[in-house]
């Protein structure tokens, strides 16, 4: 008899259709997939981003758990905030989530980030990483990766593409000393929920790196959102991996596929010369080797 | 119980009183020793309230808006930079109809560097929809902090209030101060029960995304909250008066006003040393009294609408500038004031500025200026008091 294959993928919807997001946005998954993990007893938090837009106009929203919108810095006070007024007043078995965008969190969120997990609030952070200030129109952001272009590192004739690193916010946090940390990607939904209910089931700072594809923000077909997540995965560009107690552990080791093959599908890409394109493949090369160093070492 | 304490312990005793449950601060001098001794409240187990320790003022009210959308009762207390880096997120806390009480020691702004009394922190909030008390005693604090729980929690209102110490003066000045009775205040302020709240069960967004044809209605709402807030800030009074036997006069205290024929319009601590000018000038047969502003927000226009029909001038002591106009509470003094038949002569004092002294000297020389301009009936200029270089002399 052949082999049945098995749903692993909760069924119970917690978005409902009429998200504004952009065909192919990578941030409706990322909450759909993380909503599915964390069901009904769920209350979110959501700064300036392009959730903040996407649930749609009062007064109707596409969630089915509450929302607190918060300002564009204040989502780990607002969390923080949230969990105190629960614990106070005896409200036990909710799940506080800040749900925010790059720029939100790597940068100007990022001293509410670091207070929230210093004080230990017990709370989920999501980061739905679309790698710059994509709400407000492709501006670049500390998490915007080397190389890419977005309307506020044009191509020009002086400078050109971003030249900066992208901030490492998950060693950031780690260095936080905090329960738990993961990267997740919606390319692949069962390591994403695994993930999120191990997360759910931690006490205290848990913070969670989802990589989300933004098809107009990354010049790429939004058919191929999927696609792009999954190279990022397997060119080791965004290696799936969490930090449980301090120690690192690689969740899917991909297949070291040429960077370029991520690059190409991405207009904001397009720019890079051969040699540019070697000098990532050398930079993700060395991190992916450093992380799995961490690994095998422990820490 | 009758004891002696700073104007910062009388607003921990009246944030403990009024048993609040969420705290969120962020210590600035002169701040410190309000959120030390709720933070020793909380630890000793005398107040059931959760402490967060956040990383900045702007964090503070961002934890005490989350907490109080969850129905927590939640308190905060800073100062000057802590107060202008809220900016934001006060405006955040009225747009939500959220009651959050907290203090503002009132202190000078930057540059350059001064940790000293002045408004200007306090002022440049004007418009970010909170009720704004300014207070002249540490007893008066801790009242006030009662009751503007009351106010804002009122379904009509639902509106944030700064309860505002004067640094030093008051913050670290101990005065004998009469706390209340728990079960009293208990009586006089029930348990905070907002209408909505954020909830596991109710998928409802707070704050968010509306279009122009919806905007418009939300701050006409809150307009009227404000507006509500002033009838019901009389109301309060006269119910705490009722059980603690204390009252300070309304939105506008009328200090010897009847009959006068000048007044001087100030706020906080500077109105006791003017009361005492005012009662050594009566005692000298001349006809001056002291019209000192409790509530900045709400505005007293009526208030000062009728003290411009009886009075012929007023001299308005601002303890800030506002750079390119006037002291910010002339002129809503002079608005107020000239919608009347009469029109007093209103001139516009700045004094006190980064914690100068404001002595009853200074305070003498206004009234008698004021005399004087209100004789001649010309239109004055905003005058800078005691400030070297320039040619009048108040000292």
């Amino acid at each position: 008899m052949a082999l049945m294959p098995t749903v692993t993928i909760p069924e119970e919807e917690f978005t409902y259709p009429g998200s504004t997001g952009c065909p192919g946005c990578g941030a409706n998954l990322v909450m759909r997939y993380m909503l599915k993990a964390l069901g009904e007893r769920t209350i979110i938090s959501i700064p300036a981003c392009c959730w903040a837009v996407m649930p749609g106009y009062w007064p109707v929203g596409c969630l089915r758990v509450p929302l607190l919108y918060t300002a564009f810095e204040a989502t780990g006070a607002a969390i923080s905030g949230l969990r105190a007024a629960l614990d106070i007043k005896g409200v036990e078995d909710v799940t506080v989530v800040g749900f925010a965008g790059d720029g939100g969190t790597v940068d100007i969120g990022l001293q509410a980030l670091s207070g929230a997990a210093e004080r230990r609030t017990d709370a989920i952070y999501m980061m739905y990483d679309n790698e710059a200030y994509m709400n407000t129109g492709i501006q670049r952001s500390g998490s915007t990766p080397w190389g890419a272009w977005t309307t506020t590192t044009p191509i020009g004739t002086t400078h050109g593409f971003k030249h900066e690193f992208k901030k490492d916010i998950m060693t950031i946090m780690q260095a936080h000393g905090i329960p738990y940390a993961a990267t997740v990607s919606v390319a692949h939904p069962e390591d994403f929920i695994k993930k999120i209910r191990k997360a759910k089931d931690i006490q205290g700072f848990r913070f969670v790196h989802a990589l989300s594809p933004c098809p107009p923000g990354w010049r790429m077909n939004p058919a191929e959102t999927i696609e792009v997540a999954k190279l990022a995965v397997d060119t080791h560009i965004f290696p799936l991996y969490e930090i449980d107690q301090g120690k690192i552990h690689v969740t899917r080791k991909g297949k070291g596929v040429p960077v370029i093959e991520y690059l190409k599908l991405q207009g904001r890409f397009s720019h890079l010369t051969e040699a540019e394109v070697d000098s990532i493949q050398t930079a993700v090369d060395a991190r992916y080797k450093m992380l799995l160093e961490k690994e095998a070492s422990g820490t | 119980m009758r004891t002696v304490m700073t104007g910062n312990y009388a607003s921990a005793y009246g944030a403990k009183l009024a048993k609040v449950e969420v705290i969120a601060a962020y210590p600035i001098t002169p701040q410190t020793s309000i959120v030390e001794k709720l933070a020793e409240f909380v630890s000793t187990g005398e107040l059931r309230a959760k402490f967060i320790p956040v990383e900045s003022e702007h964090s503070a009210m961002a934890a005490c808006i989350a907490a109080e959308t969850a129905g927590a009762r939640t308190y905060t207390a800073t100062s000057s930079h802590g107060l202008t880096l809220m900016h934001e997120v006060l405006m955040w806390a009225s747009g939500a109809r959220l009651p959050i009480v907290m203090t503002n020691v009132s202190r000078a702004m930057a540059p350059p560097w001064s940790v000293w009394v002045d408004h200007m922190d306090s002022i440049a909030q004007r418009d970010t929809g909170w009720l704004q008390f300014f207070c002249e005693s540490n007893q008066e604090v801790l009242d006030t902090i009662i009751m503007a729980y009351k106010v804002c929690e009122s379904s009509g209102v639902m509106l944030p209030a700064m309860v505002i110490e004067d640094a030093f003066i008051l913050s670290h000045t101990s005065e004998p101060v009469s706390v209340p009775e728990q079960e009293l205040v208990d009586s006089f302020l029930p348990a905070y029960a907002p209408e909505y709240k954020i909830e596991v069960g109710k998928p409802m967004g707070f704050g968010s995304l509306v279009k122009p044809d919806q905007y418009m209605e939300f701050r006409y709402k809150a307009m009227l909250g404000m507006k509500e807030a002033r009838d019901r800030f009389l109301s309060v009074e006269q119910e705490f008066k009722h059980i603690f036997g204390r009252e300070y006069g309304g939105l506008l205290e009328h200090y010897r006003c009847d009959d006068a024929e000048v007044v001087l319009a100030c706020a906080g601590s500077v109105a006791s040393t003017a009361k005492d000018v005012v009662d050594s000038l009566r005692a000298r047969g001349i006809r001056v009294g002291l019209a000192r502003i409790r509530a900045f927000r709400p505005f007293p226009h009526q208030e000062f609408r009728a003290l411009g029909a009886k009075v012929d001038g007023i001299a308005v002591l601002d303890r800030s500038y506002t750079f390119g106009a006037a002291g910010a509470m002339f002129t809503e003094v002079k608005a107020s004031a000239y919608s009347g038949q009469n029109r007093p002569i209103i001139k516009n004092y700045i004094a006190g500025l980064g914690g100068r002294d404001i002595t009853p000297k200074i305070i003498e020389k206004v009234f008698e200026d004021i005399q004087i301009v209100t004789k001649r009936r010309e239109e004055p200029d905003v005058e800078w008091v005691d400030v070297a270089g320039l040619p009048r002399r108040w000292r």
